[in-house]
C-alpha cells in the first residue's frame, strides 16, 4: 500500500484530470473546426443535413471570398475560355470573376487598426503605468480610478456622442479615429494590468543602472522593460483581441475607406444568396492573426493570467 | 579614487527624521564603516551619497565639488546593494559590462572583455561568467554584485550591508577578500553595517550613528578604548561593556561621574568586593563568567581552563573603569 502524498498525485488522479481537460478542449474546439472544415464544404454540403462530417473540399469558398463574380451569356463563356483555375471554379455556376472583392483591404484595416490601437495602448499605457508605480504623482489614487472609470459603462453607451464628435472632427472612417477610439477604451485596461507587473519589479534594479551611469529613461528602457516583458505580452493579447473583435463601433463609424473585417464579413451574406462557405473562410482567415500573435507570446500568457498570485 | 565631505547634512522623510546634521569626511583610500542598528540612518547616508536620495539642508562634495544637486551618474559613484540587484534577465557578463556600457563610460568592447575578465579572476567567478545572474547561488550573486561595482574606478564604492544575507562561513571569507581587495587596489570605501566584527575587522575609520545622528568617529581602537557615551560603548565589544552606577568598588570618579563602564577584559577576578557565579559558558578558547554583584548583573572573562562552579562566590575589582554622566555621556 502507497502513502499518502499531498504534493505528488496519484495515477487515477492524473488519468481523470487530462480526461476531464482533453474533453473540454474538444468541446471548446468544435465550433473552431466546424468553421474551418466549412469554409472547404461546397455551399450544398455546407447546409446539407445532417451535417457532412466526410465531404469533398473545394475552394470555392476562398474564391467566393476574395472575388466579385458576375453571370454570363453560354455564347461569352463559350468565346472566352477560364483564365485560371479560380475562374475554372466559378464558371460551374455560369460566372465569371470580374475582380477582387473588398476583403483584402477590410482585412488589412482590421491589421492597421488592430495591431496599431494594441501598440498605442501598450505604449501609453506602460509609461503611465510606469509613473503611477514609481513617482509621487498628486492624486494618484484618484487618477487611477478615474482612468477604470471609463470601462464601467460598456463603451457602445457613449456611441451617440462619440459619433456625432468623430463627424466634427473628420475622424469618421478613418484609420486614425479608429486607432484613436479602440485605445481609448484599450488604455485603462492596459495601465491597470501594467501597473500591476512593474509594482513587482523591486527599485533597487534602476537605482543600480541609475548608479551605474544611466538615465532614468535609460534605466527604464534597459531594465524595467525586459522585466515587464511578461506583463507586456499579456496585456497586448487582451488589447488586440478586443480591438481586432470589435463591431458595433466599427459598423457605426465606418464605411468606405477604413471598415474592418468584422463589419464586412456578414455582409457576404447579401451577395448571391447565404454563400456560407465564404463566411466561414472569411472568418477562418480571420481567426488566424490574433492565434498566431497568441502562440507567439504564449509562454507569457500563462504567467499573465495568474499575475499577482505568486511572486518570483 | 577620491576623497567625500558630508557638511551638515539633513534628510527626513514625512514627518520623522532620517539623518540630522551629519559631517564627516572620508579621506582618499580610506575604508570607512558606518556602524548602527537598524534605522541609525546608514542606508539613508549612503543612499544620499550616491545621489537616489536629495538631502534637505547641508552639503555633500566628492573631491571638493558640491554634488547636491547632481545625478547619480555624475557623481561617478559605485555601489554595491544589500539584496545584490543583479539585473535577472542578463548574464553574468552582461551585469559585469552594463556599467562600462553605458552611456557616461561608452567602453570600447574589447577592453569591456578584458575588465570583465580580469574582475572575474579576482573574485573567482570565471566560470560562471555565461551563467544567468538567477543561476548563482548567494555568495557567487554578491561577488558578481561587488564585481559590478570593482570593474569601474568610480570616486567611492558604497556598500549597503552586502554580507548579511550570507551565511557566517562565507561571510567570514568574503569579509577578509574585500579588506584584502581594498588595501590592495587602494579604493575609497564607505561600508554600512550593524555587524560590529565587520566595523571593527575592515574599518580605517567607524562612524557610529544613533537616529540619524553620527555619534563618534574614529579609528576601532580609538572607539573601542574611547568610547564617549555609553551607547557607543555598547557597540561594540562581545561581551557587551557591563554598566554599573559608580562608587561600587570604592573608586574615585571625576566630578559628575554616576556610571562606570567595565568591558568584560577590565574586571579583575581574585580580589576586591565579592560577587555570586550565576552561570559559567565554556566557549572553548574563553570562559564567561555571569555574576551577580550587589544586584547588578556582570559578564566578565576568565582564562578558559578554570575551574569555576556556579553558586561560588568570588571576590573582583574594577580596572581603568570608563566614567560616564547620568545622560551617559563620557567624562574623563
Amino acid at each position: 500500500m502507497s502513502s499518502f502524498s499531498v504534493t505528488d498525485t496519484s495515477s487515477r488522479t492524473k488519468r481523470i484530470a487530462g480526461t476531464l481537460v482533453i474533453v473540454y478542449a474538444l468541446i471548446t474546439m468544435l465550433p473552431l473546426v466546424w468553421i474551418g472544415a466549412t469554409g472547404f464544404k461546397s455551399p450544398a454540403d455546407a447546409i446539407s443535413y445532417p451535417p457532412k462530417v466526410v465531404f469533398s473540399p473545394t475552394l470555392e469558398g476562398y474564391v467566393n471570398l476574395f472575388t466579385t463574380r458576375t453571370r454570363q451569356t453560354q455564347e461569352y463563356l463559350q468565346n472566352n475560355p477560364p483564365t485560371n483555375w479560380a475562374d475554372e471554379i466559378v464558371r460551374q455556376y455560369d460566372m465569371v470573376i470580374v475582380g477582387p472583392s473588398k476583403f483584402g483591404e477590410r482585412f488589412l484595416n482590421s491589421v492597421i487598426i488592430g495591431f496599431g490601437s494594441t501598440f498605442l495602448s501598450i505604449f501609453l499605457g506602460t509609461l503611465a503605468a510606469y509613473a503611477f508605480s514609481r513617482f509621487k504623482i498628486p492624486l494618484a489614487d484618484d487618477l487611477l480610478f478615474f482612468i477604470l472609470s471609463t470601462r464601467m459603462m460598456p463603451p457602445i453607451a457613449v456611441a451617440i456622442p462619440i459619433f456625432l464628435m468623430y463627424r466634427n472632427l473628420g475622424l469618421s472612417d478613418t484609420h486614425l479615429g479608429m486607432i484613436l477610439l479602440y485605445t481609448a477604451v484599450n488604455i485603462s485596461l492596459a495601465v491597470w494590468l501594467l501597473k500591476g507587473f512593474i509594482d513587482e519589479i523591486p527599485r533597487e534594479y534602476e537605482e543600480a543602472a541609475l548608479i551605474d551611469g544611466y538615465t532614468r529613461f535609460q534605466a527604464f528602457y534597459k531594465v524595467v522593460l525586459p522585466q515587464a516583458a511578461t506583463g507586456i505580452a499579456s496585456t497586448a493579447i487582451f488589447c488586440l483581441i478586443f480591438a481586432w473583435n470589435e463591431y458595433a463601433f466599427a459598423v457605426l463609424l465606418t464605411s468606405a475607406t477604413a471598415q474592418t473585417a468584422p463589419p464586412f464579413i456578414p455582409t457576404i451574406i447579401g451577395i448571391g444568396g447565404l454563400d456560407w462557405p465564404a463566411v466561414a473562410a472569411g472568418a477562418t482567415l480571420f481567426l488566424l492573426p490574433v492565434m498566431i500573435f497568441t502562440i507567439m507570446l504564449r509562454k507569457h500568457l500563462l504567467r499573465g493570467i495568474t499575475f499577482g498570485a505568486v511572486r518570483k | 579614487m577620491a576623497e567625500v565631505q558630508l557638511k551638515n547634512v539633513s534628510k527626513s522623510f514625512a514627518d520623522t527624521s532620517a539623518i540630522t546634521d551629519m559631517t564627516f569626511g572620508i579621506d582618499d583610500g580610506e575604508f570607512v564603516v558606518l556602524l548602527g542598528p537598524t534605522g541609525a540612518g546608514k542606508t539613508t547616508t549612503l543612499r544620499l551619497i550616491a545621489g537616489l536620495e536629495n538631502c534637505d539642508a547641508g552639503s555633500i562634495e566628492i573631491d571638493g565639488t558640491v554634488v547636491n544637486h547632481y545625478t547619480p551618474a555624475q557623481r561617478n559613484v559605485a555601489m554595491v546593494f544589500q539584496q545584490y540587484s543583479l539585473y535577472p534577465h542578463l548574464s553574468v557578463r552582461d551585469n559585469l559590462a552594463f556599467p562600462l556600457r553605458s552611456p557616461i563610460l561608452k567602453t570600447p568592447e574589447d577592453e569591456i572583455t578584458r575588465k570583465v575578465n580580469e574582475v572575474a579572476e579576482i573574485l573567482h567567478i570565471p566560470n560562471k561568467l555565461d551563467n544567468k545572474a538567477t543561476e548563482l547561488s548567494g555568495g557567487e550573486m554578491q561577488r558578481v554584485s561587488i564585481g559590478r561595482a570593482l570593474v569601474r574606478d568610480p570616486a567611492i564604492f558604497l556598500m549597503d550591508e552586502p554580507l548579511s544575507s550570507l551565511d557566517a562561513k562565507l561571510r567570514a571569507d568574503l569579509r577578509v577578500e574585500l579588506k584584502r581587495l581594498q588595501a590592495e587596489m587602494k579604493k575609497t570605501l564607505l561600508y554600512v553595517t550593524h555587524d560590529q566584527i565587520e566595523a571593527m575587522t575592515m574599518a580605517s575609520q567607524i562612524g557610529v550613528l544613533d537616529e540619524g545622528r553620527l555619534v563618534q568617529f574614529g579609528t576601532p581602537r580609538d572607539i573601542y578604548q574611547n568610547p564617549n557615551s555609553t551607547y557607543v560603548a555598547a557597540r561594540l565589544g562581545q561581551p557587551r561593556i557591563n554598566l554599573l552606577p559608580s562608587g561600587l568598588f570604592g573608586e574615585n570618579g571625576p566630578q559628575g561621574a554616576s556610571q562606570i563602564g567595565l568591558r568584560p577584559e577590565n574586571i579583575e577576578v581574585g580580589k576586591g568586593r565579592d560577587a555570586h557565579i550565576l552561570r559559567v559558558e565554556h566557549l572553548g578558547d574563553q570562559t564567561r563568567l555571569h555574576l551577580k554583584f550587589v544586584e547588578h548583573d556582570l559578564v566578565t572573562l576568565i582564562d578558559a581552563h578554570s575551574d569555576y562552579q556556579e553558586g561560588e562566590t568570588i571576590q573582583i575589582s574594577a580596572v581603568d573603569p570608563l566614567f560616564f554622566d547620568a545622560a551617559g555621556s563620557r567624562i574623563s
